[in-house]
């Protein structure tokens, strides 16, 4: 069930700091869209405004629309509970509940949206697991703590756990930069299935990354330490790549800052 | 030892092959480093003579008087060491210390680990941090301050609690009430509760506090609400840490003296009901017979004592292995 996002007017506080501005942009769904841009320019933050992440942090605050095919996120009677349940998200570091089983980990998600028969909750399990390519590796220890597998099976069981509640969005938050270039490399293939199901935002720090897995790519940029990230251009990955529209995008591509 | 540190760049003094492959292998060493291993090293050995001193004399004074002692040490409802020849058991001790510790800590835990969350992960910071400054002045409170407020304070209105739970819970006999004023065990033990609640609560609160921000992102991304978040990932990296604040809680409780006390009636009788007045623990009876003690009597009390601390001991251990046991799916790793 995978959405549309469209952005409108968005900015984003951290207290009295405005962290971006005014950002607008849509997201297709069943693609990849990714975030670069230099650090600090607020791609990581616009990525956490959606799924209503960004207002745990002390201070946070939003102001804007985001719209998930009609809903706002940020109307007046939405839980935001209910947003991060329908809005997955992965982290920068492979983070599994440290006390919780492989199989634990991945029905956490389910067992906090309701009661699921044992056999319907092995299914939707081994699924998830098939689903984020780990079923193989971990099919014969799914009783054994998550945090005995290496970090890039350790960053697919939190892809699993993510994906097995049927979100109709994803967000990776930098996926692949903990981990070696065999795991980054089964994580970007996965990335490629998923988005078969899945509207996926993914922020990356490696242009390359960004190149391969996405379809669509937004480049952040902010004028001077301090000042707000602000949405630079967004366009088709390879456009962006060959022939992007702002002057600032060839130059950070083409390494000039950054 | 200044001009030496400060110069860490000297050439090294050239010595034999063997002794100088040695040295490199276990890296330079300057005299701070060897100041400090001695130091270390000490301390540590010192420990360990002390713990064995401590239980040297109270195993070679205990023995002394146990191979007098007419009664059986461990089942004789009496305590008459002064006697000839002498009559004395610690029944009646290890079972007051043990309830009433056990029921200070049941009462402590949960309302502890309540207020450590409600400081970690519910209160506003400005509320939080003057809440977390009043448990630590309760931790304050000298232990013969909460004896007297035990006894002119705390005594009078457990009447009321008696009553209420004679009327709804007298039919299991462990909370009969016969009407006696309320120096009970059970009265000791919500002194002991008051007592230990600040240390578990300290403890548990760090613990909350270091738990790592993404675990609790892990499930917030979930969509698991706040109660949610503390269940995931909050109290499971928190439990080992909570059970060692739970020990150092029984611990205290254990050892505790003048609050138990001034509150308690001290009689060598073990009741059913733990409302009726009587009972007594290890430090207590220590504490009110030393003083007027002979030497004999003086060795009974030491034997007692003995038993405190491997009790004690048994408790620390327990605490280990709970903690050991769990350790791969414990939250340090993360």
């Amino acid at each position: 069930m995978a959405k549309r996002i469209d952005v409108s007017g968005l900015t984003a506080y951290y207290g009295s700091h405005k962290a971006i501005e005014d950002i607008s942009m849509t997201v297709e769904p069943r693609s990849v869209t990714a975030f670069i841009g230099p650090s600090g320019c607020g791609k990581s933050t616009f990525l956490r405004t959606l799924n209503r992440m960004h207002e745990v942090t002390t201070g946070g605050r939003v102001e804007g629309k985001v719209l998930l095919d009609d809903e706002d996120l940020y109307g007046t009677h939405v839980d935001p509970v209910a947003v991060r349940r329908t809005v997955g998200m992965v982290f920068q570091r492979p983070n599994p509940f440290p006390t919780m089983s492989i199989y634990d980990n991945v029905a956490a998600g389910l067992r906090l949206n309701g009661s699921y028969k044992k056999s319907e909750l092995g299914d939707i399990v081994e699924k998830s697991l098939k689903g984020a390519n780990l079923w193989n590796e971990v099919k014969d220890r799914l009783n054994k703590p998550g945090s005995g597998l290496s970090g890039g099976q350790q960053q697919r069981l939190c892809i699993a756990r993510a994906i097995a509640v049927e979100p109709d969005v994803l967000l990776m938050d930098e996926p692949c930069s903990a981990l070696d270039p065999i795991s980054t490399l089964a994580i970007e293939d996965l990335i490629g299935e998923l988005k078969e199901r899945f509207t996926i935002v993914i922020v990356t720090h490696n242009m390359q990354q960004a190149a391969r897995v996405s379809d669509r790519t937004a480049f952040f940029n902010l004028s001077a330490v301090g000042q707000p990230g602000r949405l630079i251009e967004i366009d088709e990955t390879e456009r962006i790549f060959s022939n992007p529209s702002v002057q600032a995008t060839e130059d950070y591509i083409s390494g000039r800052f950054g | 030892m200044d001009t030496t540190t400060k110069n860490p760049t000297a050439p090294p003094v050239p010595g034999p092959l063997g002794a100088e492959q040695k040295r490199a292998a276990r890296g330079a060493t300057r005299p701070g480093d060897r100041i400090f291993l001695g130091l270390s090293r000490g301390s540590g050995i010192l420990l360990l003579l002390i713990m064995a001193a401590i239980a040297a004399f109270l195993t070679y004074r205990a023995a002394i008087v146990l191979t007098k002692d007419q009664g059986n040490f461990f089942t004789t409802f009496e305590w008459n060491p002064t006697m000839d020849p002498p009559v004395f058991g610690i029944a009646v001790l290890a079972f007051g210390t043990v309830v009433s510790s056990v029921i200070a800590m049941a009462l402590a835990v949960p309302v502890a680990v309540s207020i450590a969350l409600f400081i970690t992960h519910y209160a506003p910071r400005k509320l939080g941090g003057p809440i977390a400054y009043v448990i630590d002045l309760l931790a304050a409170v000298p232990s013969i301050v909460y004896g007297l407020w035990g006894a002119l304070v705390l005594v009078p209105h457990m009447n009321g609690l008696f009553g209420w739970l004679d009327s709804y819970l007298g039919w299991t006999g462990i909370f009969e009430w016969q009407g006696g004023a309320p120096r009970s065990l059970l009265t000791a033990s919500v002194l002991l509760a008051i007592m230990i609640l600040p240390i578990i609560t300290n403890v548990s609160r760090e613990v909350f506090r270091q738990v790592p921000k993404m675990q609790e992102e892990a499930a917030l991304a979930l969509g698991a609400t706040r109660w949610e978040v503390i269940r995931m990932s909050v109290l499971p990296f928190g439990r080992s840490g909570v059970i060692s604040a739970s020990m150092l809680g029984l611990g205290r409780a254990l050892g505790e003296t003048m609050a138990v006390a001034t509150v308690l009636s001290p009689t060598f009788e073990i009741h059913a009901s733990l409302l009726d007045p009587g009972g007594g623990t290890f430090a207590q009876n220590i504490a009110s017979k030393f003083g007027e003690a002979n030497e004999q009597g003086r060795d009974a009390l030491i034997a007692s004592g003995l038993v405190l601390f491997l009790i004690t001991l048994l408790v620390n251990g327990a605490a280990r292995a709970i903690i050991a046991r769990r350790k791969e799916y414990s939250g340090a790793s993360a």
